[in-house]
Formats: structure tokens, C-alpha cells, sequence
């Protein structure tokens, strides 16, 4: 590596102006060495953060909060159980919310003047009602409708309509919406030129869409679709109205018997963002993924990032030694 | 009108083809003749309507008035005795399998490798299996210079690179013609040679071309018709080399003094 500045090393013999020789032949300018500017007010901000949680440490402890009940309840199965389910409602209905809001946002964009109007409807409705009445209009049914019969299947309204099923079609349906207009966001952003060229090859419509389309609005559609996603776990908290046993209504359900209300809330609490944190991950991989061709090198994951740091060359720091080390 | 297409065969005719959108008259009244083969290179000031006629050749754009022939067929149109009777998309589709275009801003596929850009076609819409469209691809990007830059990305290439990736996917259809519409217009000063030598020696292997363009040079030793268009309609055409060297026409003397 230094070898070639070696060959080259001459003095930077001559003085500005003083008739300037060969160019290949000069040295390099010294790297900079310079002080860096220094963030005082950083310590001062870290001081103060510091302070402020020990006050916050010292009144919890003061507090009149159980610890012991709080981590007893923390793996406690019910509770376990309870999270488990609302992670399994948040998917399904994302994903039921994903799938019919991106063939609403297809419908609202096409040329059918039928389809685009009923997605319309379909959105006006669902965006327009708050959530919980909607869960209660699915969960009560029953009250206008005895019984279901599709043809192939026929039962009484109130044992087709189980929580589980009110909790799906409620928070599912309506999440529908918001992704519609997500999902629309996205394809619009996709460049026109696209759509040319894939027509211009002989693709058909649904195929553009398919291939060439979607996979671009992808890119715009999965950060808000993250965001919708940390919002249905937290708001299928909603659906221990209609007696869906998640994991609000399992804490809720314990703190009944136990009186330890505040403690189960922490429990609960815990459990959401332990939930919620684990979703971010999984977002920024995908987001990641949905990125390709998008910059010119990949930046490296977090975890190779760490692998790299533990197992890789040491770096020198910028500013220090010659340029370019390694 | 429009009965005797079939006798000369010409690849591209069009008859008084009109053009307006909204109350803009883009083209008015063009008549154009291809024949299978022919290198046709239109040239004109911006907004002579140059980019449209040749987005009517292949349905980008519908006309309004006269009649459009791409090797026979009406482009867009069914025709049954008097009557005109719109496509489906289905069969417009169809049309265009035949028709290649490459565009000022190439238009790559941005998601996909160059070997996906240019296998994705005849995979989706002609049906070809992965493996021999990957292999036609390898072949086609070769011939456009690119057997090294098969896995990049297109925001990993060059603007010169991306329109020659461009000009392989369009090939990969085996167009019976091929539309370059201001294809190295986009490009950096140093990099449109490599596009141009790309399109030469299409020509050479006898494809038949339209080609909107900016690049005199290459019209006076490439193209066989030279088309001069202004305002919509056409102004002047006839060799290249006469009309650029004698033009006829006031008003293409003054494009020219500009340009050359």
C-alpha cells in the first residue's frame, strides 16, 4: 500500500509558483489533522437525561407496584396465550387488509367506471365508521340474522359469529380501506414510462400490474404498511370488547381476580412492545428487500455490520493517518 | 379508403393521420411509407409531433383521423365493412408483440437485472421457458456489447448501457420493427456513440426502423429516408443525404442551420 508512495516520494520540492514541475511527481498533501469540534452541550443533554431517570427510578420505587406479580405474570401462560393471539388476529387481518387493499386500489384506478365507484363506496364506508362500532355491528349480527346460509354451508348467526370471526372481519375489513388508499399512493408513484414499456413489449394490463408495477409501489407501499401494522397490534387491544381473549383482555381478565390491575397493565405493556419491536426488524428487512436495484450498492444489515466490526480489519478512524488506510 | 394495403407491402403506412389532444393538433394529416427494411429517420424541432407519430405506430397513442398500417394489419382497429370497431386489449397487446420500442428515458425495468429485463417478455408474454429465454437474452446482451454487465441492476449502468440493455429487451420479441424514439437524447455526449454503432449494425442485419433523432450523422449514413417533419406535419422527405446536403424546403433549411 505505501510501497507506491515510496517510489514516488520526493520532497515537495517546489514552492507555489516557483515554476511548478512534474505533476505526477508531487507528494500528496498531508492528511488534515485537525481538532474536532466539541458537543459540550451533548454531555450537558446526557447529564440531564440521567438525572431525570433516576428521579423516575426512585418515585417507581416508591411506588406502591408489586414487582414480584409483575414478573410472575410476565410468562404467565394466559397471559402467553393471550399474545399469542394478538399476534395471530394482527396477521390475519393485515393480511386480509393487505390483500383487499391492494385489489381496491387497483379497482379505484381502473378505467370501469363500476369498479372504481364501489371501491369508492367500500372506502367512504369503512374509513368513515370508527373501528370499535364496527367490531360490535359484526359481533351482534345475530340480532338481524338468526341464522347464515351461503348454500354450502348453513348455521346459526351466533355460533358462525365467534369473536374470532367479529374480530377478523372488523379490523380486517376496515384496515382494507387504509391500505386501498396506501396501495394507491404506491402505484401512482410508479413512473408512466413503466407501464409504457411493459405495453410496449405486449404485456396486458394484469400482467404490467403484476411484474412491473406492484413490485415498484412496493417500495413506496411497505413503510406506511409497517406503520398500519405496529397500529393493529396495538389496536386489536379493541376487540376484548367483543370478548376476544388477546392479550389486553387476558391481563384484564387476571387483574379481576388478582386486584393487581397496575401490575397486569405493566405486564401487558411489556408484552406490546416486545411485539411492536420485533415487527420493526422484521420491517426494516423488508424494506430492504423491496429496495433492490434501487441504489447502486446495498447498504450492509445491522448484523453484518456487527459481524463485520467484531471480525473485520480494524478502521481508522477519518481524519487519522493517511487517507484511504485499510 | 384503406382497401388496397396488401399490393406494395409496405411495413408502416400511414394515410392523413391525425392527431390532437384536446384541442392541440399534434399531427395533421401525415402520410408515411416503410418498406421491410428501410431505415426511416425522422427528424424536426420539439414538438413537431415526431415522439406521438411513432407512439401511433404502436398504439401508445390512438389517432384520430386517417389510417395507420403496421405490416397489413390496421393498428388498433378492426375493420368490417365500413365499419371500425376498437380492439381489445387483448389484441392490442397482440400488435405490439411484433413492434419493438426504445425510449428516450429507457424505461429498464428499475426491480430487475438486464438478463431479467430482457427475458421478462418472452416469458410473460410469449411463454418461452426461463432457462432458453435466460440463454437468448446472454446472446442478446453479447451482441449489444454488454457479457459483462448481465447481473447488474440498471442503476448500476451507465445511461449508454441502460439503452443498449433497452435495445436487447425490445429485440428479444424478435420485432418485425423496431421504434427509436430519441434513443440517445438522454445521453451524455461521450456515451451516444455506443448506442448509435448498436443501432448501425441493427440496421445492417436489415431490421426495419423508425428512428426520431437528433444525430444528423447518423441519419445521412445510416437512414434510407430522411423525413423532415414541422408542425405536425411532414415537410420534407427523401434521402438523407439529399435533403440535408439540398434541402428543398424553406423551412427545413432553417431546422437544419440550427442543428448541423
Amino acid at each position: 500500500m505505501s510501497d507506491s508512495h515510496d517510489s514516488l516520494s520526493k520532497k515537495p520540492a517546489d514552492e507555489p509558483g516557483s515554476g511548478g514541475g512534474d505533476v505526477r511527481e508531487r507528494v500528496p498533501p498531508e492528511a488534515i489533522r485537525a481538532v474536532p469540534v466539541r458537543h459540550w452541550g451533548r454531555w450537558i443533554g446526557v447529564a440531564v437525561v440521567f438525572a431525570l431517570l433516576a428521579a423516575l427510578f426512585q418515585a417507581f420505587r416508591g411506588a406502591d407496584i408489586n414487582w414480584d406479580v409483575v414478573g410472575e405474570f410476565l410468562t404467565y401462560d394466559t397471559i402467553i396465550e393471550g399474545a399469542g393471539k394478538t399476534l395471530w388476529i394482527t396477521l390475519l387481518s393485515m393480511l386480509l387488509g393487505v390483500v383487499l387493499g391492494v385489489i381496491l386500489a387497483i379497482m379505484r384506478l381502473s378505467g370501469n367506471p363500476v369498479l372504481s365507484g364501489v371501491a369508492w363506496g367500500y372506502i367512504w364506508f369503512f374509513r368513515g365508521t370508527p373501528v370499535l362500532v364496527q367490531l360490535f355491528l359484526w359481533y351482534n349480527l345475530s340480532f338481524v340474522f338468526e341464522t347464515v346460509n351461503f348454500g354450502f354451508y348453513k348455521d346459526e348467526m351466533n355460533d358462525f359469529m365467534t369473536p374470532f370471526l367479529a374480530a377478523l372481519l372488523g379490523l380486517g375489513l376496515n384496515e382494507a380501506a387504509y391500505m386501498a388508499e396506501i396501495a394507491r399512493a404506491g402505484i401512482q408513484s410508479v413512473d408512466r414510462g413503466q407501464t409504457e414499456a411493459a405495453h410496449a413489449l405486449g404485456m396486458n394490463n394484469g400482467k404490467t400490474m403484476r411484474r412491473i408495477v406492484l413490485p415498484q409501489a412496493m417500495r413506496v407501499i411497505i413503510p406506511p404498511t409497517g406503520n398500519e401494522f405496529i397500529n393493529m397490534l396495538k389496536t386489536s387491544s379493541l376487540v376484548y370488547a367483543i370478548q376476544y381473549t388477546e392479550l389486553f383482555r387476558a391481563g384484564n381478565t387476571i387483574s379481576t381476580r388478582n386486584l393487581a390491575v397496575m401490575e397486569m397493565l405493566i405486564v401487558v405493556t411489556v408484552w406490546y412492545l416486545i411485539l411492536t419491536t420485533v415487527f420493526s426488524i422484521g420491517q426494516y428487512y423488508l424494506e430492504r428487500y423491496f429496495a433492490r436495484g434501487n441504489e447502486r450498492v446495498r447498504p450492509p444489515t445491522p448484523l453484518q455490520r456487527a459481524r463485520a466490526r467484531l471480525t473485520g480489519p480494524r478502521r481508522q478512524r477519518a481524519g487519522r493517518g493517511p487517507a484511504g488506510g485499510v | 379508403m384503406g382497401t388496397t394495403t396488401n399490393s406494395s407491402s409496405p411495413m408502416v403506412k400511414a394515410e392523413q393521420v391525425h392527431k390532437n389532444f384536446g384541442p392541440v393538433q399534434v399531427l395533421r394529416g401525415i402520410d408515411l411509407e416503410v418498406s421491410p427494411g428501410e431505415v426511416c429517420c425522422v427528424v424536426g424541432p420539439s414538438g413537431s409531433g415526431k415522439s406521438t407519430l411513432l407512439r401511433c405506430v404502436n398504439h401508445l397513442e390512438k389517432i384520430n383521423a386517417g389510417r395507420l398500417w403496421v405490416d397489413g394489419e390496421l393498428v388498433g382497429y378492426r375493420q368490417r365493412g365500413d365499419k371500425l370497431y376498437e380492439m381489445r386489449e387483448r389484441e392490442v397487446a397482440a400488435q405490439r408483440r411484433d413492434i419493438g420500442m426504445v425510449f428516450q428515458r429507457f424505461n429498464l425495468f428499475p426491480h430487475m437485472t438486464a438478463t431479467e429485463n430482457v427475458m421478462e417478455a418472452p416469458v410473460q408474454v410469449k411463454g418461452v421457458r426461463r432457462a432458453d429465454a435466460r440463454k437468448r437474452a446472454e446472446q442478446l446482451l453479447e451482441r449489444v456489447g454488454l457479457a459483462d454487465r448481465m447481473a447488474s441492476y440498471p442503476s448500476q449502468l451507465s445511461g449508454g448501457q441502460q439503452q443498449r440493455v433497452a435495445i436487447a429487451r425490445a429485440l428479444a420479441m424478435d420485432p418485425k420493427l423496431m421504434l427509436f424514439d430519441e434513443p440517445t437524447s438522454a445521453l451524455d455526449p461521450e456515451l451516444v456513440g455506443e448506442v448509435l454503432d448498436v443501432m448501425r449494425a441493427l440496421a445492417e442485419d436489415g431490421m426495419t426502423m423508425i428512428v426520431v433523432t437528433h444525430e444528423m450523422g447518423f441519419a445521412r449514413e445510416v437512414g434510407d429516408t430522411l423525413v423532415f417533419m414541422d408542425d405536425g406535419m411532414v415537410v420534407e422527405a427523401g434521402d438523407p443525404r439529399e435533403v440535408l446536403a439540398n434541402p428543398r424546403q424553406e423551412r427545413t433549411r432553417a431546422f437544419l442551420s440550427k442543428v448541423l
